[in-house]
């Protein structure tokens, strides 16, 4: 399974704001075992959504120049679930950026409803010192992300940057 | 912002502080230290900064409220304690801290107060 957790963005307004969807299908893995006979997505995976959304939108944002990690959740609420045969969407809107790194709003929705909100802090790591932990391990999602955001040209440009939105949206919380 | 009275600054730090940390806000007082008695882990110093200069309106440069290259450096802090020079940077850097209080403290952490960012968004209003 790939780690890649929305399926296409639907808008991408540069260092401002980023839309994309995601579609459940039951033939996802996780949904055998969450939960067995009662499919529902997992939350976490919801996250992860609203992360990779924002954390592309945190590394574009700066030309892929920083790789970008997922550092914190400050604050997360539910208020609805998301069955097999939903579509996610989910939003994006950047707060606060420096070369520190960028906070961002995220919202899910499910069928347009709405189904999460979310408060993402990403931080900048230095691309020297990333590279040895990461090992060129998320290389494979290049090509992905430059379908997912539909800019080929400004992909190509920042081969290394690709990568490292990717494994920024994918490491997770410390 | 420019005649929040001190008192006001305190009670959005404060609020800064609850959203930031995920504390209560009995337990932010002027004198709380971020890491010793809130808990802040290095992450969060970004999240503060953050919703200061959201909260506030202002802009806080890198490492102007949270000098991490001076605490990082041998030539100012060892063992955990700040050096001379490292005394000597901060009072520079760092006119709003009370660095008096180290005297009797081991750990240089106990530096970021309450009370120190307070007093520099006092400052910042104040200059705007």
């Amino acid at each position: 399974m790939r780690w890649l957790w929305i399926d296409k963005f639907v808008e991408f307004q540069s260092g401002r704001f980023a839309r994309s969807v995601k579609n459940v299908s039951m033939a996802e893995e996780q949904l055998r075992d969450h939960f067995p006979g009662y499919p529902i997505m997992p939350n976490s995976l919801i996250i992860e959504g609203m992360a990779q959304t924002g954390g592309i939108l945190v590394g574009e944002a700066q030309g892929f120049k920083n790789m970008v990690v997922l550092a914190k959740l400050s604050r997360v609420d539910f208020c609805d679930a998301a069955l097999p045969g939903d579509q996610l969407t989910y939003e994006a809107k950047l707060v606060e950026l420096n070369d520190e790194g960028a906070m961002v709003e995220g919202k899910a929705f499910v069928n347009g409803r709405p189904l999460a909100t979310a408060e993402i802090l990403f931080g900048h790591v230095d691309r020297s010192g990333a590279s040895a932990v990461l090992n060129g391990r998320y290389a494979s999602y290049r090509q992905e992300l430059t379908h997912l955001l539909g800019v080929p040209d400004r992909a190509a440009d920042a081969t290394h940057g690709t990568e490292g939105a990717l494994a920024a949206s994918a490491a997770g919380p410390s | 912002m420019a005649t929040a009275t001190r008192g006001e600054i305190f009670d959005k730090v404060q609020n800064t502080l609850v959203d930031a940390l995920g504390v209560d806000a009995d337990d932010v007082s002027s004198e709380s230290t971020l890491s010793g008695d809130l808990g802040a882990e290095s992450i969060d110093y970004l999240d503060i900064v953050f919703r200061l200069e959201k909260n506030f309106g202002i802009k806080i440069p890198r490492g102007d409220l949270f000098p991490e290259n001076v605490m990082t450096d041998p030539q100012f802090v060892s063992g955990g304690k700040l050096t001379e020079r490292g005394v000597e940077e901060l009072r520079v850097r760092m006119p709003w801290a009370n660095l008096d209080r180290l005297k009797d403290n081991a750990n240089v952490q106990d530096l970021f107060t309450v009370e120190m960012i307070v007093n520099y968004v006092e400052t910042k209003l104040s200059n705007n």
